[in-house]
């Protein structure tokens, strides 16, 4: 069913992208870093009364095994680059840097860094469509479309996507959408929510 | 010699060349079975099958490492990290596409019947008989009442779940009760009913999952995991179902890591004597014989091994004569569909996953349709709400965005279709004589592609889905269509098709190879026309049909 969510998964075309393994063997996120991501990823995904949030479910840990071991070194430099950007980001608004933030700044930092993202993907968007529409001649004859190659996807939305992928595929994740890991029948017309 | 011989061959482990060793073992034949690739365990060797989804370290994402390890397995949706090693390593089984070809192939015990989408539909005459009444390449040299005691055969050993819907274009079978159509698709069902005036039917998807227990095997339990491998048994793989059969008689010997090389074959008794073999881990070639011999190495390697065999004899391999070997290679197109948004069903859920959704069986060019094509298509999808993975256009971070996203989502439909791809003799493999894999074996060469009757199909498969998502009631319909390189529908066939002719076919009406009637091939190789309906379990009956007759040939002393 994933065609029906018309969602793709960061770096999952990079294998076209040439680059080198080169740097798979390196340690890429310090511990700093790793407590770091958890806060902006906390922020994304907090707490609330109904479940816990991505801080619990170690979602720093998890962009740091899939920026070593699934990203392109093009993502992986867009994804470095924007820790910095981040902080810069968090210096400009608030003479601070995103730790020392309180939770409302870091809120209305993400929120704004999250409109700067969607802005990002109209334009990509918009240049795509030239690309679309040779994929689209290509269609007509027949031809598949597999050697497409999108381009890197802005800092935030990495961050974002990571954050949500990894969280809700954790087991505090699967926990909060009611993940029942053995149904043993199937039901298509529970009128309450099971 | 002696402990190299025994009664029965057979090349392969896959679905066919389970049931191969199903039947034969269980007819009293000591049979060897030959993999080409490493053993693979029910349950024990089930990486993630048996583990909680949260413990894949990079939750289904594949790493750069396999990216690069298998390029061909990431143009699709099967790229996931859970069953990576189940495919085959690209790197060291490379082959040649001289037009674009996606050959998924998984080389271990079972093949690719742990992986495969368990859809098993039977065939009906309007897709025996469509060769002949079209004047279509060559006919097929049985119909349905030939193998439908077949069909009931295996179903009743597979399990196949179903509904019996009395379409006579796509046959009822010996069904386990159905997988349910949830709400929203039991409302279209209903609809396009109404609307098509009972000329098109969205129905229960027929697939080989038991939805009751059968002996060995517990009923499925709907996790919707099943090819991380399912440690209920709950659906049919040659490990699940007729591997344990085989071994309970007492009469299988399985060898892993086993390259058939070339079936030996003695030219003044027209028959095989048996075959070589390449161990992948040693390099050491060994010999192994028997009566008969069963070749089910999945459709275009069981011709690669034809190729490679009795070359003194048939410059283009043993089965060669006919000139149709490794020609009108088919597939099922598909890689489009429609999809769209459902409204008014906000209050129900859904508990469960099933390992199956819908189908709309073929309506094309039958009875009244005419169409500017010949043959038909069918659709797979499915009615589900939405996931996490949605995107909520008032919402972009916080509390109430998480809480948002751990509820189901809006309704949605979506369906994809299978189309029939028309046996072409100009669609072929061939061994590349200037390409070697690691073994130092040639490789095969895919020229194969869609052609007009194809692509005029795909502009009504869209068309059609989207019209009929319209007349139901679904809002925001897009149709899309991504293109499709041969072989990208896993139903590979047709490179040694049957016929009743040994001047234009490789196989006659039992399986058997003209040249060499004790080889008998019944994988996909085997199709004479590739209908739009899922293979596979054409497959098992084919293969159960030939080997009751190769035994009993045995007997007479036939071959």
């Amino acid at each position: 069913m994933a065609i029906l969510l018309g969602s793709t998964v960061i770096g999952a075309d990079l294998f076209l992208s040439g680059c080198t393994n080169e740097h798979t063997q390196q340690i890429l996120l310090s511990d700093t870093q790793i407590g770091y991501l958890n806060e902006v990823a906390e922020t994304i995904l907090p707490k609330t009364a109904a479940s816990d949030g991505a801080k619990a479910a170690n979602v720093g840990l998890f962009m740091k095994t899939m920026v070593k071991d699934c990203y392109s070194d093009e993502e992986r430099k867009v994804f470095f680059s924007g820790l910095d950007e981040l902080e810069k980001a968090s210096e400009k608004a608030y003479g601070k840097g995103f730790i020392s933030c309180n939770a409302q700044e870091r809120r209305k930092l993400l929120i704004a860094l999250d409109a700067e993202a969607k802005d990002y993907r109209k334009k990509n968007d918009l240049l795509q469509q030239k690309e679309a529409e040779r994929q689209k001649s290509s269609q007509a004859s027949g031809k598949p479309n597999y050697l497409k190659k999108t381009p890197p996807a802005h800092y935030f939305a990495m961050i974002k996507q990571l954050t949500l992928l990894g969280y809700f595929t954790s087991e505090t994740g699967y926990a909060s959408i009611g993940y029942v890991q053995v149904p043993g029948r199937y039901d298509g017309d529970v009128t309450h929510q099971v | 010699m002696a402990e190299n011989t025994y009664d029965a061959i057979v090349i392969g482990s896959g679905i066919s060349g389970g049931w191969a060793a199903k039947e034969l073992t269980g007819k009293g034949l000591k049979t060897l079975m030959l993999e080409r690739g490493r053993n693979y365990e029910h349950i024990k060797d089930y990486k993630y099958g048996t583990k909680p989804p949260w413990e894949a370290p990079h939750r289904g994402s594949t790493t750069k490492e396999q990216q690069e390890k298998y390029p061909v397995i990431h143009r699709g949706w099967a790229a996931n990290e859970a069953v990576m090693e189940c495919w085959t390593n690209e790197q060291e089984s490379p082959y040649t596409e001289i037009k674009p070809f996606t050959w998924w192939r998984s080389y271990q015990l079972g093949g690719r019947s742990t992986l495969w989408g368990r859809q098993s539909y039977r065939w009906s005459d309007f897709d025996f008989e469509a060769n002949a009444k079209e004047g279509w390449a060559i006919d097929w040299p049985l119909r349905y009442k030939d193998i439908a005691p077949w069909y009931d055969y295996v179903e009743k050993f597979a399990g196949i779940s179903g509904n019996k819907d009395g379409l006579a274009h796509l046959p009822d079978g010996h069904f386990l009760p159905p997988v349910n159509l949830n709400i929203v698709e039991k409302d279209i069902a209903v609809r396009l009913k109404k609307y098509y005036k009972e000329q098109r039917h969205l129905i229960n998807g027929r697939v080989a999952n038991l939805t009751e227990a059968i002996p060995g095997r517990t009923q499925c339990q709907f996790r919707d995991r099943c090819w991380e491998g399912c440690p209920f048994g709950g659906y049919f793989s040659t490990q699940s179902s007729t591997l344990p059969a085989a071994v309970a008689t007492g009469n299988l010997t399985v060898r892993p890591w086993s390259i058939v090389t070339r079936i030996l074959y003695d030219k003044d008794k027209k028959r095989a004597t048996g075959v070589e073999i390449l161990d992948a881990e040693t390099n050491q070639t060994h010999e192994y014989y028997a009566k008969i011999i069963f070749l089910n190495a999945s459709a275009l390697n069981s011709a690669w091994v034809l190729m490679n065999s009795a070359t003194d004899v048939w410059k283009g391999g043993l089965g060669s004569s006919s000139g149709e070997l490794g020609h009108n290679i088919m597939d099922h197109h598909y890689n489009l569909g429609a999809s769209g948004s459902v409204e008014g069903f906000e209050d129900h859920f859904i508990y469960g996953r099933r390992p199956t959704g819908f189908y709309i069986p073929r309506f094309a060019n039958l009875y009244s349709d005419k169409r500017e094509f010949t043959r038909g298509f069918g659709y797979q999808g499915g009615a589900s709400r939405d996931s996490w993975s949605r995107e909520i256009a008032e919402l972009n971070i916080g509390g109430e965005f998480k809480d948002a996203l751990s509820q189901p989502g809006n309704w949605n439909i979506g369906m994809t279709g299978f189309g029939e791809i028309l046996p072409y003799h100009e669609n072929r493999i061939s061994l590349d004589p200037n390409r070697k894999d690691k073994w130092g074996l040639p490789v095969l060469a895919m020229d194969a592609e869609l052609k007009d009757n194809e692509k005029k199909m795909r502009t009504a498969i869209t068309t059609e889905a989207a019209n009929m998502l319209d007349v139901a009631g679904v809002k925001n319909i897009r149709t899309w269509d991504s293109g499709h390189a041969m072989g990208h529908g896993i139903h590979e066939m047709g490179s040694a098709r049957m016929g009743a002719d040994p001047k234009s076919s490789v196989l006659n009406q039992h399986n058997q190879v003209w040249d060499a009637l004790n080889v008998f091939v019944t994988d996909g190789a085997c199709m004479t026309s590739s209908s739009c309906v899922n293979p596979s379990l054409t497959y098992m009956a084919l293969t159960a049909r030939a080997c009751e007759f190769a035994v009993a040939e045995l007997k007479k002393g036939n071959i």
